[in-house]
């Protein structure tokens, strides 16, 4: 692609001629919250360009109208500097412009090729089109397996489709919304690769992320929104992480207190030899996994995605229960067999890692979305098989004030918050019952700094005061920030878990490597005894 | 130009509520179109369909007999379809209630007491039920598709049907006619008043009452829409799709069973080779018209009842077949179904090429 023909069409746009795209004053109501107000957006071709700022600052619906998911309340967009109104997804594909959302969009019952196809105009030979499919994806280092089942992947693997989809349309400009929120840091270089390359060859880059690091090292220039608003436009390479938070935050990001080490007490959460075999054929079984988490300590269980993970949070929450009963023990309590809601009832909280379609359902309301968790733990929401809707609100509400849940009516459905917004929610939905047991999956998905440091310190607290918290989470600088213990997992074997203090990000990246480094250390410790 | 459909960014109220009106009201339209075809004054078979029968009083009698058997079976499919269980063979249930609940007179016709209706509808409801588990255990255990099974069981049931009242159950002083005895005394359903309208009537609006408490209200209620829009979801609450199947296809079998046992016990008075005329199948328009809303299903079928009762005027009135009835309620479905699409999504014209 070269940049002759990315000349307006019109001459007399001379002044906004170097841009592919421009978004002027570009104003989003939702009944009377201004998601977007008067907001200026400009990407040149080939440039990376990074979009900030907290949850709810309107990242997601800007970037949403430019790919004609959401029609702008007021406001023009310039396509090569000739006005355009782009009124669905497909006529932004026209235009040359892929999106990858940030909650996705596939289907889970088709192959990665039939998802692909229905975004495919006019793509009738699947067979052709999977051949396609695996060279770009190879050519651009992220591998798929065309006729995998989509319900069969991890978020990391359905994601490359979504950028694979994109990348097979040649796009001119991507946007990206929050793509490493949950990839691998491996994973997340590899992406990175993919988008310089793109971006050597003319394509336009418009990337959302909360992590300001990658923002600092892939992009050229960054617009940070705050309340709907523009609140600046700064070059990432010339701030600080810490100065991008505070443009994006308006004050400082508080630091982390951990308190006093961890005083650890009796174990509360023991996995002992659990072992799950895996029906489906992508699935990973998890194998004879032993695991002891003590009241007063945080452990992380880190890995790169696709490894056990979901197997093993599902098998500790009781969503698929083992064959034998002494293979987790809660509290002291052999529950193998039993289902979550009875682990609930054993003052047991698990966070998943999909906030929408699995912690929380898109078209209930928030007050109705926390009783999925809340009917069978002995609160006032569910008495004699009745739903009390009163006393769900007022739990509802209390989790939206303590989490700083932002929300523009008072029982929205859960569709209707920012990403991060809904991530704070089902997990203060789990904190406000104070559970002696917390297992979470990714908390800070897709989560502003701001409340990330918010929910770890909540994390922290909660096992200071006597919980046991399992957390597993792909994020490092996540785990050293909070656990007190490491354990890797690894094609569905889990390491023995390290003193925090004693492990480095290269000894946690040689244990993801493989299993021998555990077999080693056993034989050693064998040889030693 | 062209039109095309556009995704909205949120579910459209106002298009919930006005679907079924525009379904309704594109019905009479097509209806209208259709006379005219046939040769008839639109107008006039219009009102003869859907006015008349709202004029006379044994007419609306005759609307509310045939509307509660249509809101019982009705509100039981919501449930269903509410959980994403696709419950197509109610007709069949109803048949098998019918059958169970008619064979105390028939076995026992000498014995009268209260118990003996009592006996009669708590059979009807078993029927119903347990013959609606068969597609669900099919579904739970080797995820046989229900619709087909639940389908299929129909033509059994009616087959089984046949097959007695021309054979063990039938009259001996029947001249032959493939039909029981008559029912008499407490083996019939008491009448409300003098007319035809019998406690059936009362079983319905109980049923709606019932049912919009449940899902409104209560965690069961909760747990079947849960499983209904995201059986992830549900499974991570703790709810369990398989008794949600279960569930769904025995309340709305214990539903078409006891309609079908009033059926006979009540209007018919006997058992005939036909024990409704379709009510499990126009129930099923009855829940998608009513929003799979239990109130909403109690007007559905009042208005379903005023098509049967319009098909049988035209058809004495004017000589149109009676076969009007089922295009007219087979539109009806297709036009609702088709109008739901705008709760989601807009129609736009665009022009090509862009
Ligand atoms: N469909 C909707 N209906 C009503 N309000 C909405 C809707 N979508 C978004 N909002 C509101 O608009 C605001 C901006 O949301 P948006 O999703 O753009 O935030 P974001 O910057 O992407 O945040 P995050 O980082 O959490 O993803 C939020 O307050 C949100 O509650
Ligand atoms: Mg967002």
């Amino acid at each position: 692609m070269s940049t002759s023909d990315m000349r307006p069409d019109d001459g007399s746009e001379a002044a906004s001629g170097a841009y592919i795209l421009e978004a002027r004053n570009i104003v989003k109501l939702f009944g009377d919250l201004r998601a977007n107000d008067d907001i200026d957006l400009s990407l040149k071709p080939g440039e990376i360009h990074a979009l900030l700022g907290e949850n709810g600052a309107g990242k997601s619906t800007l970037v949403k109208i430019i790919y004609g998911a959401l029609q702008p309340t007021s406001g023009q967009v310039f396509w090569q500097g000739a006005p355009v109104t782009i009124s669905n997804p497909a006529a932004a594909r026209d235009l040359g412009i892929g999106m990858v959302f940030q909650h996705f969009s596939l289907f889970d019952a088709l192959t990665v090729t039939q998802n692909i196809a229905l975004a495919l105009k006019g793509e009738r030979d699947l067979k052709a089109l999977a051949g396609r499919i695996e060279t770009v994806s190879a050519d651009y280092g992220l591998p798929l397996r065309p006729g995998a089942l989509v319900a069969d992947l991890s978020v990391g693997e359905r994601q490359r489709i979504e950028v694979v989809r994109c990348l097979l349309q040649e796009p001119r400009l991507l946007i990206l919304d929050e793509p490493t929120a949950v990839l691998t840091p491996q994973e997340a270089d590899q992406l990175f690769v993919t988008l310089e390359r793109l971006a050597g060859e003319g394509c336009a880059v418009l990337y959302i992320s909360h992590r300001l690091e990658e923002v600092k090292r892939l992009c050229h220039d960054a617009t940070i929104l705050r309340l709907g608003r523009l609140v600046a436009r700064v070059d990432p390479q010339q701030e600080s992480a810490a100065s991008l938070a505070k443009h994006m935050i308006g004050t400082d990001v508080a630091a982390l207190r951990s308190g006093s080490g961890a005083a650890t007490g009796a174990p509360l959460l023991e996995l002992a030899g659990l072992s799950m075999p895996t029906d489906d054929p992508f699935g990973v079984a998890l194998k004879s996994i032993d695991l002891v988490v003590r009241s007063g300590e945080v452990v992380a269980v880190a890995g790169v995605a696709g490894n056990g993970q979901s197997e093993l949070f599902d098998a500790i929450s009781g969503e698929r229960t083992s064959k034998s009963a002494d293979a987790v023990k809660l509290a002291g309590a052999p529950c193998g067999r039993e289902s979550i809601t009875q682990r609930r009832r054993r003052d047991a909280a698990f966070v998943p890692e999909e906030r929408l379609g699995h912690a929380a359902i898109a078209d209930l309301p928030l007050s109705e979305n926390l009783v999925l968790t809340h009917h069978a733990v002995g609160n006032d929401v569910v008495r004699n098989g009745l739903i009390n809707r009163g006393a769900a609100r007022d739990v509802m509400a209390r989790v939206a004030e303590h989490y700083d849940v932002r929300k523009n009516l008072t029982d929205p459905e859960a569709s209707a918050l920012s990403g991060g917004n809904l991530q704070k929610f089902v997990v203060g939905r789990e904190l406000d019952r104070k559970p002696g047991i917390l297992v979470v999956h990714q908390p800070t998905w897709g989560v502003d700094a701001g409340a990330a440091a918010f929910i770890r310190q909540s994390l922290v607290d909660m096992a200071r005061s006597g919980s046991a918290v399992l957390m597993i989470s792909q994020d490092l600088d996540e785990i050293f920030e909070i656990a007190d213990r490491i354990a890797v997992i690894s094609r569905g074997e889990l390491s023995e878990a390290y003193p925090a203090a004693e492990l480095s990000p290269e000894r946690i990246g040689l244990l993801m490597a493989g299993t021998h480094e555990k077999a080693g250390r056993d034989a050693e410790r064998g040889a030693e005894a | 130009m062209i039109l095309r459909l556009e995704r909205r960014s949120q579910r459209s109220t106002l298009m919930a509520f006005l679907s079924p009106l525009l379904a309704i009201g594109l019905t009479l339209a097509l209806g209208a179109i259709m006379f005219v075809a046939l040769g008839f004054d639109p107008g006039k078979a219009l009102y003869i369909y859907f006015i008349e029968p709202l004029t006379s009083a044994w007419s609306i009698e005759e609307v509310v007999v045939k509307a509660a058997p249509l809101i019982l079976i009705g509100v039981g499919l919501a449930v269903c379809y509410t959980a994403n269980v696709w419950n197509i063979g109610a007709e069949g249930q109803l048949t098998m209630g019918a059958l169970v609940g008619a064979s105390i007179p028939i076995y026992f016709p000498d014995w009268q007491s209260p118990l003996v209706l009592l006996l009669m509808l708590v059979l009807g409801i078993a029927g119903g039920a347990l013959f609606a588990a068969i597609p669900a255990f099919l579904k739970n255990r080797f995820s046989a598709n229900e619709i087909l099974t639940s389908l299929m069981l129909v033509y059994v049931a009616q087959l089984l049907l046949d097959w007695l009242i021309r054979g063990a159950w039938r009259d001996p002083d029947g001249y032959n006619f493939p039909q029981s005895i008559l029912f008499e005394g407490w083996q019939v359903i008491p009448p409300l008043g003098d007319g035809r309208v019998h406690i059936g009537a009362i079983f319905a609006v109980v049923a709606v009452i019932i049912v919009a408490f449940m899902m409104g209200r209560t965690l069961r209620g909760f747990e079947i829409r849960v499983i209904g829009t995201s059986p992830r979801a549900g499974s991570f609450a703790g709810f369990k799709g398989k008794r949600v199947v279960l569930f769904c296809f025995m309340l709305s079998g214990a539903l078409a069973g006891l309609a079908g046992i009033c059926e006979v016990a009540g209007p018919s008075g006997q058992l005939q080779p036909h024990v409704s005329p379709g009510y499990g199948f126009t129930a099923i328009i009855v829940a998608f018209l009513g929003r799979l809303n239990p109130i909403g299903v109690f007007f559905a079928g009042v208005l379903l009842a005023i098509s049967y009762m319009g098909g049988e005027a035209v058809q004495v009135e004017l000589g149109i077949s009676d076969k009007t009835t089922q295009v007219f309620q087979g539109m009806l479905l297709f036009l609702i179904l088709a109008c739901d699409t705008l709760i989601r999504y807009r129609i736009r014209l665009v022009s090509p090429g862009r």
